[in-house]
């Protein structure tokens, strides 16, 4: 990797001044794309701001029935945790199947909605449940967090604190890994809470995206059969070495059809 | 005699102690008084003229000690790298052989080509250096299919090679095969590609050159699978170092699969640098440039066609084959797709004619050579491909028609009409051993249960045979090998009677520290911790052809038992003296040498005492002494063989292969270790199945550039991917030819695996209209291949 000034504030404040005052700062949460990425030279930032002494970020509560899990909190942790098991255990779930056990214990929540990998598991679950996320100067809707490839709503000095889950009724994640990286293919997560239905998909197209169409469907009928004869059009899905369009497109079903199977066995209120 | 640490004995490997707790020296562990760092500068082009380099920036940078390009390596006359096996034409032309610098002088020609190396205090400085080398590239059209390469329009690779090809080989007797074809009552036709595939040692290639002004003495330690065999090439071909002045020590190398046998470039220029600038110079590839430039393996096209009776009895079997060379030739390169690959298109049936021709072909792309299996997992890919085809067209039962067409055992020992002479193999007995553990009669109900269940199942076979124990070195120097193919051992007892044994083999995860042990504990009747395995170092063991084609054990094995004679005929002298009694009535056993019919008795450790304090010693006869060295050649190849049967089942929502089962019989001849054998077996299955479901190295077609050059797109497979195998072996017709009676087993589970997978994949898509699949089986492929299917009108 290329040198560059390492910080490790112990406040938000501090880190965000940090931020500020480099010329050309990144943030390091669990590192797990940002470490590869210096070393294979292809960033090249003035300061790295670890944010590993900040406290406040971590851990998992509840707050009446909704989860508020800190930004700096791991996968492992989420997948591990008593209370999302309890609570929304289809976030644990998908929290489990992130990259490998490594990645789990150091990847964090924070790291991966705040860089937005268009095959990332976790933006299918924040815009599936409606979450909603808290920087240190704003909350933002899932739905107007992801912004495109890489892309999200943040600013430069912005970090993002925690994320808060409404409880669904009902939800469920069914991902189709990249059989080499094990990111998602197509990543499916399926919320429902009574009458509405949220579908996001993940790893299909430039960045999270919602199905409105399968919504409507899932909406009348919570149910696999609702979605028998539902195609989804490929266009503007990636296209790969590893999937084409028309791939993705088809796996959506199945994985949203799966979903909904795995969802509807899931505990009722 | 079977005793607890000897043949046939379950011992766990020796090394795995410093292996799985962190303490093996590998050779980035190595670290030499006054060492810098090389990095190498290399090509971001497929194919490009090297129009200008300016290297002053580089040499100004903070640490740099000197940067260095083609330019100073042809000023100090260093030399091509050599290719050890050529070819030759139907025409009786020589392959092409272009010129190799270890530095790119004018031209490269494939993306990683190296064209300057950069050495500096530390890799960081180097790294930062290598950026700051200015190199003036005026890109090229680039070819990276072999086909293409074929093609009026291609662009042209290397000058010295018209139309791109390297060679047009072929073997075997066309009119014979066109007389077959003529009478045949079916043909069975397939066009196969072979995927290219990167070898993915866990160890990435690293090398540090080392010189000795007082002595003149130069030394390369290198991450390699045969250390004598470096120090030829590269002593005499490329940098001119006599032998007794350059030393080669290959330490623990963590894995090779064929990718460590040749030279590389690397390990030339790290060596002449080290003179140059007076100081040690290490290397370590990272995994992006392993992927760029370790040389890969595979990548054929193949036409091929059976031609059968009625009856499903094989008549002629006719190859037609692309073999991708890559953008040079390395080391073994010419002989993978010849002699390596169609010599074992009989497989293990009786085929009485046989016809292949070989077009090998240069592209822009990382060269090919040998890796794990080497020619005979293509062949096997070709043969048992066809054999299912054709059993399925005519509607024999998969196993009944290799039964109709195996070489029965009594026909051995038996010459195929390519080139070999299997000494000996009981196929039929491999496939009654398999079909029961595998339960084929009960597959059609598992895949009955599957269907109820959404599911397509499949069962398929591969059966296998290798040549290995690689090679009579007459014929391999008839067929153009450029080097013999023996291997040396040498077995000194030390005075109080425990042993070093140096071996010409050697272990990159073989575990020779173990079975040799075993050999030697076996005859001798030593505890294990009395031998010593040493291999790796040219200067201290006397020679060596390494390790490659399952050869250790029946080449360096039987070279060691040669040696082990040696010492067993010397000691039986020196106990006749020392009990005053006639040779001739000495009986040896286990190291104990006892007078016929008394109790008079000494152990090879008092033996060994005398020969070193020769006080009691026959000195008017034998020297002092007790350390025989030995060579051992082949009489000919050894030929392992097996069944293999796999079973899978497949998602058709997704495309998702399942291997259920997968059974392995395989016939290895005499077994020193069943432990190593059946995690040989393990790691050579894997191997197969992740070319079968998963691996596939990806040029673009346009720009050249490796598309998979990262574990991120090149999906190697993982524990979870497959089976708990049901591996079984018989050990009831050893290799006639060796002195152990041993075949090797290395390469079979890669040989067979691919083919026995493919197979079982394609059964399960049978149903649905499907024929024939590329490998590898991915779930995007296979998904595609069945909504094809389902669009297509019914024939």
């Amino acid at each position: 990797m290329y040198a560059f000034e390492y910080h490790r504030p112990t406040s938000l404040d501090e880190a965000v001044s940090l931020m500020v005052n480099a010329e050309d700062g990144a943030l390091l949460a669990g590192g797990q794309t940002l470490i590869p990425t210096l070393k294979q030279r292809l960033a090249q930032p003035s300061d790295v701001i670890d944010l590993a002494a900040v406290p406040g970020l971590t851990g998992i509560t509840q707050d009446g029935n909704e989860l508020i899990v800190g930004a700096m909190t791991t996968h492992a942790e989420v997948a591990a945790s008593d209370l999302v098991r309890a609570t929304i255990p289809a976030l644990a779930e998908l929290a489990g199947q992130v990259g490998d056990a490594q990645v789990r214990n150091r990847g964090t929540l924070g790291g991966s909605i705040a860089n937005n990998d268009p095959a990332a598991d976790y933006p299918a679950a924040l815009v599936a449940l409606g979450a909603v996320i808290k920087t240190n100067r704003r909350t933002v809707a899932a739905d107007d967090f992801f912004t495109g490839m890489f892309e999200t709503v943040l600013d430069t000095e912005e970090v993002v604190v925690s994320v808060r889950f409404p409880k669904p009724q009902r939800a469920a994640y069914c991902k189709f890994p990249n059989p080499a990286s094990r990111y998602a293919i197509v990543g499916v997560f399926v919320a429902r809470n009574g009458p509405t239905v949220r579908v996001a998909v993940t790893g299909a197209g430039q960045s999270v995206f919602r199905l409105p169409e399968l919504e409507a469907r899932l909406a009348a009928r919570f149910s696999p059969d609702a979605l028998a004869n539902v195609m989804v059009a490929a266009d503007g899905l990636n296209d790969d070495l590893h999937a084409s369009a028309d791939y993705r497109a088809h796996l959506i079903t199945v994985m949203a059809k799966r979903a909904v199977a795995a969802a509807s066995g899931s505990p009722a209120d | 005699m079977a005793t607890v640490n000897g043949i046939g004995a379950a011992v766990t490997r020796r090394e795995d102690q410093r292996f799985l707790t962190g303490r093996g020296t590998y050779t980035d562990d190595i670290n030499r008084p006054g060492q810098a760092y090389a990095v190498f500068v290399r090509s971001p082009h497929a194919h490009a003229r090297v129009a200008a380099i300016d290297t002053a920036a580089a040499e100004a940078a903070p640490g740099v000690i000197a940067v260095l390009t083609g330019r100073e390596l042809a000023a100090d006359g260093i030399g091509g790298l050599p290719c050890g096996w050529q070819v030759h034409s139907k025409d009786g032309t020589p392959m092409i052989e272009p010129a190799h610098p270890p530095l790119a002088l004018d031209t490269v020609h494939h993306v990683g080509d190296q064209v300057a190396v950069v050495i500096a205090e530390t890799r960081e400085a180097a790294r930062d250096a290598a950026e700051l080398v200015e190199v003036d590239w005026d890109e090229l059209p680039a070819v990276v299919d072999a086909t293409a390469a074929l093609a009026e329009d291609a662009a042209t690779v290397h000058e010295a090679a018209p139309g791109n090809i390297c060679f047009d080989w072929h073997l075997g007797d066309a009119v014979a095969v066109d007389a077959a074809f003529a009478q045949a009552a079916h043909v069975t036709r397939l066009e196969l590609v072979n995927t290219r595939l990167v070898p993915n040692a866990i160890e990435p290639r690293a090398a540090i050159g080392e010189y000795d002004v007082a002595t003149g003495e130069h030394t390369l330690y290198t991450s390699s699978q045969n250390p004598h065999v470096i120090r030829l090439l590269m002593g005499a071909f490329v940098l001119k170092i006599p032998e007794h002045k350059l030393r080669v020590v290959a330490p623990d190398v963590g894995g090779g699969f064929g990718s460590k046998i040749f030279h590389y470039a690397e390990e030339a220029v790290v060596t002449w640098a080290a003179r140059r600038i007076g100081r040690p110079v290490k290397w370590t590839a990272d995994r992006s440039e392993s992927f760029l430039t370790d040389a890969h393996g595979r990548d054929h096209v193949t036409e091929a066609a059976l031609a059968l009776d009625a009856d499903g009895r094989f008549l002629g079997l006719k190859v037609s084959t692309v073999a991708n060379m890559g953008a040079y030739l390395s080391t073994f390169a010419p002989s993978i797709p010849t002699y390596l690959y169609a010599t074992l298109l009989a497989g293990q049936y009786r085929t009485p004619a046989i016809y292949a021709e070989v077009k090998a072909v240069f592209t822009n792309t990382a060269p090919v050579d040998a890796y794990r299996g080497a020619g005979r997992p293509e062949a096997c890919y070709v043969v048992e491909r066809l054999v299912e085809t054709a059993a399925r067209e005519l509607g024999i039962d998969r196993a009944e028609i290799r039964r109709r067409n195996f070489i029965p055992a009594s026909e051995m020992p038996y010459a195929t009409p390519v080139a070999l002479e299997y000494d000996c193999g009981d196929f039929a007995a491999n496939l009654d051993r398999a079909l029961p553990q595998a339960d084929y009669d009960g597959f059609a109900a598992r895949a009955a249960e599957s269907a109820r269940r959404g599911r397509l199942r499949g069962i398929g076979f591969a059966t296998y045979i290798e040549a290995c124990g690689i090679a009579p070195s007459n014929v391999a120097g008839a067929l153009g090998a450029r080097a013999g193919l023996y291997e040396s051992a040498e077995v000194r007892f030390h005075p109080t009677g425990s042993v070093s044994v140096f071996t010409g083999s050697h272990s990159h995860g073989q575990g020779h520290e173990t079975t040799f042990a075993q050999i030697v504990a076996d005859r001798f009747g030593l505890a294990l911790d009395q031998i010593d395995i040493v291999h790796g170092d040219t200067a201290r063991v006397p020679f060596g052809m390494g390790t490659y084609g399952s050869r250790s054990l029946a080449v360096g094995g039987s070279a060691l038992v040669k040696a082990m004679d040696k010492v067993e005929a010397k000691a039986k002298k020196i106990a006749a003296h020392m009990l005053e009694a006639a040779e001739s009535d000495i009986e040896v056993k286990a190291g104990q040498f006892t007078v016929v019919g008394t109790d008079k008795s000494l152990g090879i450790a008092e033996i060994a005492g005398s020969a070193y304090v020769p006080h009691r010693f026959p000195l008017d006869e034998l020297e002092p002494g007790l350390d025989e060295q030995a060579f051992y050649d082949p009489k000919n190849f050894t030929y392992p063989n097996g069944c293999h049967v796999c079973e899978v089942e497949i998602d058709p929502d997704t495309g998702v292969v399942t291997l259920v089962a997968f059974t392995v019989a395989d016939d290895f001849g005499r077994v020193i270790n069943p432990l190593v054998v059946e995690g040989q077996v393990h790691g050579g299955l894997v191997q197969g199945i992740g070319q079968a479901l998963l691996e596939h190295c990806h040029y673009d077609p346009t720009t050249g550039q490796l598309l998979t050059g990262a574990y991120t797109d090149y999906a190697m497979p993982r524990a979870s991917d497959v089976p708990s195998f049901r591996v079984d072996w018989h050990e009831d017709v050893p290799c006639t030819h060796n002195p152990l009676g041993v075949k090797g087993c290395g390469e079979a589970g890669t040989i067979g695996a691919a083919a026995a997978v493919m197979n079982a994949v394609i059964d399960a898509l049978a149903s649905r209209g499907i024929r024939h699949l590329d490998m590898p089986a991915t779930p995007h492929r296979v998904w595609q291949a069945l909504r094809d299917a389902a669009v297509r009108p019914a024939a």
